[in-house]
């Protein structure tokens, strides 16, 4: 995380930031005091890194595909196509190429940057950290390393900044300045006074459409967010318990030995989270996609 | 909580992921799955029309074979016919045969008949004169009397 702050003192047993420029933050509270100045490493990393594997692997399959008798890879990119296919074709009612794979995009994407929750809490961070100490001589406990980049709130807006972006940009695009303003302002209530209508309706209007306006970009990433969140913090909290075993007593044994159950009942259950967390933000982003192609609202 | 470039990253990120899709991803496959569902029913139709023909084909067999049989049954009753009458030709011819020849030796044994009988009228005549000769000898000239003999022998 690198950030460009001089001359303060953030961390415990670290000198000041001696020169301006590009560099790690030494510890949480450095991290903390560079503000938006900077850029998480380790989230950008993961995202970028799965995202390509998604891309290589499907745009392999897209090379490959025929009209013949398909196999392994491409009946299973195949599948996943149509299963998105079908849900644009079920909820996005207007005409435009880019839902689709907008939709497989974010599906396939959040579903991987998901699926790093299920990779044993400690091994990636462990392996940063020995990095970290190995190559950029850095402390490893200082070390701190995300490794699910949907737990990470700027991963998760960034996306649905995006949806949102491209909500707006569609809006206009189909119902004109005019339109969309209109839709924000002219109702639920409206009245055929014009003083009635634009001193007291319009504001009011316009203050419940703004916030659900506002509300769609904020759920659908902090519904992730929270998610992967907590689910991350579960996993933290139940890999706690295997510290018991160092106790070296029976009840300590024991207790690791619920931890290792509770660990994989609560993996098991996960899988059907983080697929469902993809499928959401999915289906959320192609409704909403919807709604800005809606041209035909009358109010 | 704390947002910083990241944010952006992931935005231009996801943009770019979109994008790539779009372009490199998602029409190649769309594109190969119509082809195949094109194929396939194309398939099915044909393999429906093929049953259909094949239907045909067989109730058409069927009526040729009927047709077949009648023809063949036509040509059989046609062909004893013209047996039989063959057979009945052949009889008539035989036994207008068998008449002609009878009727042929008949003529003939009369034939013989007619020249056995001329021939002994002949030889009577001859007799009768010798005989006559002899009992009128004398008083008959036999050159006086011919025209009268020849007479009497055209009459027996």
């Amino acid at each position: 995380m690198p950030q460009s702050a001089v001359g303060q003192t953030l961390c415990e047993g670290m000198g000041a930031v001696e020169k301006a420029g590009w560099q790690f933050a030494h510890c949480g509270a450095e991290a903390q005091a560079m503000g938006f100045n900077s850029i998480n490493i380790d989230t950008m990393f993961w995202s970028v890194s799965l995202g390509l594997l998604f891309i290589w692997v499907f745009r392999k399959a897209a090379k490959m595909a025929t009209a013949d008798v398909p196999s392994g890879l491409q009946n299973f990119v195949e599948w996943v196509c149509e299963f998105i296919d079908t849900s644009v074709r079920g909820s996005f009612t207007g005409k435009n190429d880019l839902v689709a794979p907008m939709a497989l995009t974010i599906f396939i994407w959040v579903f991987l940057m998901n699926f790093m929750d299920l990779i044993p809490v400690d091994w990636l961070p462990a392996l940063a950290g020995w990095v970290g100490h190995t190559f950029f001589g850095a402390d490893p406990h200082h070390v701190f390393f995300k490794v699910v980049p949907s737990t990470d709130p700027n991963a998760t807006f960034g996306m649905s900044f995006a949806v949102f972006g491209l909500m707006l940009f569609y809006s206009i695009k189909m119902k004109g300045v005019g339109g969309f303003t209109a839709e924000l302002t002219m109702h639920p209530f409206s009245s055929k006074n014009p003083i009635l209508q634009y001193l007291i309706f319009v504001p009011i209007n316009f203050v419940l459409e703004f916030v659900s306006l506002l509300a769609k970009p904020l759920s659908l990433s902090l519904r992730l967010y929270g998610n992967m969140y907590a689910g991350e913090m579960i996993f933290i909290l139940i890999a706690l318990l295997f510290g018991m075993a160092s106790s070296g007593t029976i009840g300590g044994w024991l207790g690791a030995g619920a931890g290792g159950l509770m660990q994989l009942g609560w993996a098991i259950f996960h899988i059907l989270i983080i697929t469902l967390q993809a499928f959401i933000f999915m289906t959320l982003a192609i409704v909403y996609m919807d709604m800005a192609h809606q041209v035909d609202e009358a109010h | 909580m704390n947002f910083n470039y990241t944010l952006i990253g992931q935005s231009i990120t996801f943009f770019f992921f979109i994008w790539f899709c779009m372009k490199f991803v998602w029409p190649p496959i769309m594109n190969a799955l119509h082809t195949r569902k094109a194929k396939i029913a194309d398939g099915l139709a044909a393999a429906e029309k093929g049953q259909h023909e094949e239907e045909l084909a067989k109730n058409r067999a069927v009526e040729i074979l009927k047709e077949a049989k009648d023809q063949a049954g036509d040509v059989i009753r046609q062909a004893e016919k013209r047996a039989s009458e063959i057979v009945e030709a052949a009889a008539n011819d035989a036994k207008a045969e068998g008449e002609r020849l009878v009727h042929a030796a008949q003529a003939e044994i009369e034939q013989n008949m007619t020249r056995a009988r001329e021939e002994l009228r002949g030889q009577v005549v001859t007799l009768a004169v010798a005989g006559a000769g002899k009992v009128l000898k004398k008083e008959i000239d036999e050159k006086a009397n011919e025209d009268l003999l020849k007479d009497l022998a055209a009459q027996l």
